[in-house]
């Protein structure tokens, strides 16, 4: 196994370890998703191409690939997709966070939840 | 071949740390949240042990399992979202 590949595991090991602790350590579960959503690309990315580069196959290499932008595709919707519904369901922010942009985002929701079956029994 | 030690070695205190915030997690999505992440770092697991074993079906494995685990998170949040109003 080379230099270079054996380089690009232990860095992707690394940066899925630094996910890890920002799980635990960072205070918020929203500060918690967006620190180990992006270390998770990353790091995944870095082990993706240490396994091509040291099997060194044009079909190991277009699958490291396919995995690298699976994961570019999958990791920010299934981070927005739970923030959301954390959001939703009332998970608290912290509480030095003072940007709130979907304020009310929850009210509006209910509302329309709410007016959906009054205008189905009209019907 | 220290360093695939050394890479499993650190995958499993990563493991590790993401079942503590599994157990602690004050809410459901904290808990969804890492379970994601573990799925994420077993991913990383089957790419070094495809490295160690230099077979490359361990890399459709690990595909499989990115996919799957995306499913799973999908499915959680809608059910979150579902299951909101009370």
């Amino acid at each position: 196994m080379s230099f270079i590949a054996s380089a690009l595991l232990l860095t992707g090991c690394a940066f899925l370890l630094l996910a890890a602790i920002g799980l635990v350590r960072m205070p918020d579960l929203y500060i918690r998703m967006s620190s180990s959503s992006k270390a998770v690309t990353l790091g995944v990315s870095c082990l993706a191409v240490g396994l091509a580069v040291s099997m060194s196959d044009a079909t190991v290499t277009t699958r490291a690939i396919l995995l690298i932008v699976l994961f570019f595709l999958k990791a920010p919707v299934a981070a927005h997709m739970l923030g959301r519904a954390a959001y939703l369901t009332g998970v608290p922010l912290w509480k030095a966070t003072t940007i709130d942009e979907m304020k009310g985002a929850g009210d509006s929701l209910e509302q329309l939840r709410n007016t959906t079956p009054a205008g189905s029994e009209s019907d | 071949m220290t360093v695939i030690g050394l890479c499993f070695a650190i995958l499993c205190l990563a493991l590790l740390l993401a079942f503590v915030r599994l157990v602690q997690g004050p809410s459901v999505a904290d808990r969804v949240v890492a379970l994601d992440l573990m799925a994420i770092v077993s991913v990383g697991l089957i790419i070094v042990h495809g490295v160690a074993t230099s077979l490359p079906v361990f890399l459709d494995a690990a595909i499989i399992l990115a996919l799957v685990t995306f499913a799973g998170t999908i499915a959680f949040a809608k059910y979150l979202e579902r299951r909101r109003p009370q």
